[in-house]
């Protein structure tokens, strides 16, 4: 019955969307406020049919409804409850469900926190948000609906994919969508103002705790992601640069740009063409993305399940709302007033030098990616674009970028002295030098390159660390001034500095696991030793167990400390038995930063086990640092100046937040 | 600095960034990325001595035979012909015999295929899409195999 509930509420929701993607719009053109304000009560409403609908699906999984196809074809009853949970959206039609549920959450937020919008923009931005809603709740109605019932009712469910039952699905899908989906609100902003025909520094200041917002999720969300496919994948790689990835990388990378132009934006009332057409190039990265995905057209080693008749209409989603935003744009474009030219050497010059750079790189990413799609539908070849291109173009345009970072925040707003800001960036590059040269000194055997690169982490780091130090007037003021004022500095800058520390920190882990990596493929009989980065590692024996739904096979290895057993690891091999699919769980001991990997290969008649370890020195690192830039987002969102929802500054207020940033 | 010096230095930066990237985007497209193709495409291309290749195909039932240590070496085919490929890794613990997988190495000058990478998929019933295809353009592909 729920199941049936869960249905109608989708169908109604998605009779709503229609609503909300009309008359909002139509009110905003006849200037009737009526119609202007039924879009704060529908959105709520389609949010909570979407909550409604999606809970119903997720009671089917709880419950292990298999008279339900969907959760007959993803789910199990002896599968954990979490996994039961986060089976929902661990399919096509659920993650689709999930999608819609999290686009409808942003129009809500906008309709309740949205109260001192011009009327004329919340109407019209919801009113997009309708239509992107109506638009994919077409294609669950009529291409995947998760509520087809099944009859005869299966006895047993045909089990979750079993590399998708890891605590990684309940976390990494939510989070990334809360991002990907969170550019569909940047994306109606642009879209709105372009339809209101007026864009102006107000605006900035609405989109940015938005921008912002969708940029901390999607930053977790990836993290998470590589994170998830590090240890569950068992092949010890962080990032692939496989499509998948891309997909979300390409959003983010212009997500970031986004963040720094609206600043812009925002301050100098400059780049406003600019900035409403890299919030529409967002969305529609982040809506490729969603094509590539869940359209299979690409070889990942990430899609799980996919349908090119599905596909199909995704493109179709993809063309509509990319081709309508891009001919509006066109067309609109001329009658936006232009700012003026800025000083090179200046903060925003040096936000326009990142803007330059990251869409640069998003261009590249984007090249890469569709580079095989495009070539072999053309000519049918087929090539594959793997890691040795993109590291070969996106690295060397990251090195000047990162050098920049910490020259930004010295520099003033309009007219920088970048002699200034070097001469304040001298015990920097002090501390900078002299860590390439312990580092070159005593890391003798990795690449020439690596000192460079620990460097360049360096001076991010430390870099970051200046702008606070220098705002404290420490250690020309006394320690308790500089702590005064350290606290009365504004979150947006301790935001800022925090989230450049992690870029440092993630790059210092990239540099780390890049350049000092060892690997020792061995095969160990019982007692056998091997030996990676100064550990002794010695094989015990290998030991057989049943999980709930499972059957695994465990070798028992301890890392010795001398001739202590510190601690013992257990890589193992599982056969899970509803779809007779084995899998590996790789074993990992953190030590410090590094890690110690352990995955097991086969295992022969003799009771010997091929082993893969790896020694992955400072590798968390790079998850940590996405931690630092995810806080540092959070920090600077939880400003009052930023806060969702603050009203429009004063002209005299506006002046004095120019004056103190 | 003028208004005439701010534009020329925007767009001498922007000229070089571009520049840069063109030119990184087109060497590492000449160098750096790598055909893929299946059993009878491979013989019949003419590969540099060393060029890396993505190979996918079925692995032929019957044909895995396991080496000293970590040596495996089996066949990979598209039904109409068949290449020796040699691994020395561990195989994905979905590499079985029937499947359809891709490998990623350097042919040798004996038409020993030597992988360093063996792909196969996150699904017991999912075939890469290139296997498919290739099956289909020979002719051989059979709804079941989906």
């Amino acid at each position: 019955m729920i199941v049936e509930i869960g249905h109608y509420t989708l169908i109604l929701a998605l009779a709503l969307t229609l609503v909300q993607a009309v008359v909002p719009i139509w009110g905003a053109i006849a200037n009737d406020d009526r119609m202007m304000a039924t879009a704060s009560y529908t959105s709520p409403a389609v949010f909570l049919l979407l909550l409604f609908s999606f809970a119903a699906l997720a009671t089917a999984y709880v419950t292990s409804d298999f008279s339900v196809q969907n959760v007959w074809q993803n789910s199990h009853s002896k599968m954990p409850l979490i996994f039961k949970i986060s089976g929902t959206w661990g399919n096509h039609e659920g993650s689709m469900m999930l999608w819609v549920l999290i686009l409808g959450l942003f129009a809500a937020l906008v309709a309740v926190f949205g109260k001192n919008l011009p009327p004329s923009l919340k109407a019209n931005v919801l009113g997009v948000q309708g239509w992107i809603l109506a638009a994919f709740l077409l294609f669950i109605v009529f291409t995947s609906n998760p509520f087809i019932r099944l009859d005869p009712v299966p006895f047993e469910g045909r089990d979750l994919n079993p590399i998708l039952q890891d605590i990684g699905l309940a976390i990494h899908p939510p989070l990334l969508y809360l991002g990907y989906v969170g550019y569909s609100i940047t994306f109606a902003f642009a879209v709105a103002a372009l339809i209101d025909g007026r864009i102006d520094a107000a605006w900035a200041r609405w989109v940015r705790p938005w921008a912002l917002l969708a940029w901390i999720f999607l930053t977790a969300g990836i993290s998470v992601g590589s994170y998830w496919a590090y240890y569950e994948l068992g092949w010890g790689g962080w990032w692939f640069w496989d499509p998948v990835e891309n997909s979300s990388f390409m959003p983010w990378l212009a997500g970031t740009a986004l963040l720094h132009s609206a600043l812009v934006m925002e301050k100098r009332s400059a780049l406003k063409i600019w900035t409403v057409l890299l919030a529409i190039l967002t969305f529609s990265l982040s809506l490729l993305g969603t094509f590539l995905v869940r359209s299979g057209v690409l070889t990942s080693v990430h899609v799980f399940a996919s349908d090119p008749e599905r596909g199909l209409y995704i493109l179709f989603i993809l063309v509509l709302f990319i081709g309508g935003s891009f001919a509006l744009f066109a067309k609109r474009v001329g009658t936006l007033q232009t700012g003026g030219i800025f000083a090179p050497i200046s903060r925003e010059g040096a936000l326009v030098f990142n803007n330059l750079i990251l869409s640069t790189a998003t261009a590249t990413v984007l090249v890469g990616t569709l580079y095989p799609l495009v070539l072999e539908a053309i000519t049918g070849n087929k090539i594959s674009v793997g890691a040795p291109f993109f590291n070969l173009t996106f690295i060397p345009l990251m090195i000047p970028l990162f050098i920049a970072v910490p020259f930004g925040p010295l520099l003033a707003w309009k007219r920088g002295d970048v002699y200034a800001a070097a001469q304040r960036l001298f015990a920097v590059f002090g501390i900078t030098l002299l860590i390439m040269v312990v580092a070159y000194v005593f890391l003798s055997e990795g690449p020439v390159m690596a000192p460079l690169g620990i460097g360049l982490a360096a001076w991010l780091m430390f870099g970051s660390l200046a702008e606070l130090q220098l705002r404290s007037g420490f250690p020309k003021n006394s320690f308790k001034v500089a702590i005064r004022r350290l606290k009365g500095l504004p979150r947006t800058v301790w935001g800022t500095a925090i989230a450049h520390f992690g870029l440092g920190l993630t790059v210092l882990g990239v540099v780390g696991v890049t350049a000092y990596e060892s690997e020792n493929i061995t095969i160990l009989k019982p007692g056998e030793t091997a030996n990676i980065a100064g550990y002794t590692l010695r094989m015990e024996g290998m030991v057989s167990r049943n999980g709930p739904n499972f059957q695994e096979n465990a070798a028992q290895i301890s890392v010795m400390d001398g001739t202590r057993v510190a601690d013992t690891l257990e890589p193992s091999k599982r056969i899970y038995t509803a779809r007779n699919m084995p899998t590996s769980e790789a074993a990992i001991k953190t030590i410090w930063f590094s890690q110690l990997y352990v995955a097991l290969g086969e295992v022969k008649e003799d009771g010997s086990a091929v082993l893969r370890i790896w020694w992955k020195p400072l590798i968390t690192l790079i998850w940590i640092g996405s931690i630092f830039m995810v806080l540092g987002g959070a920090y600077s969102l939880s400003d009052r100046r930023l806060r969702v929802g603050a009203p429009k500054p004063s002209a005299k207020r506006a002046r004095a937040a120019n004056a103190t940033n | 600095m003028t208004r005439k010096q701010k534009r020329l230095s925007w767009i001498s930066t922007l000229g070089a960034v571009l520049a840069v990237a063109v030119g990184l985007v087109l060497y590492a497209m000449s160098n750096k990325i790598s055909f893929s193709l299946d059993p009878t495409e491979l013989m019949a291309k003419e590969l540099n001595p060393g060029e890396r290749v993505r190979l996918f195909g079925l692995v032929k039932e019957g044909s895995v035979k396991r080496g000293e240590g970590l040596n495996v070496s089996f066949e990979l085919t598209d039904t109409l012909n068949t290449v020796q490929v040699a691994f020395n890794n561990i195989l994905p613990d979905l590499f079985r015999e029937g499947q359809g997988i891709i490998t990623e190495g350097v042919l040798d000058n004996t038409g020993l295929f030597l992988a360093d990478s063996v792909l196969a998929k996150h699904d017991e019933n999912y075939m890469p899409k290139e296997v498919a295809e290739s099956l289909k353009k020979r002719g051989v592909w059979q709804e079941e195999q989906q």
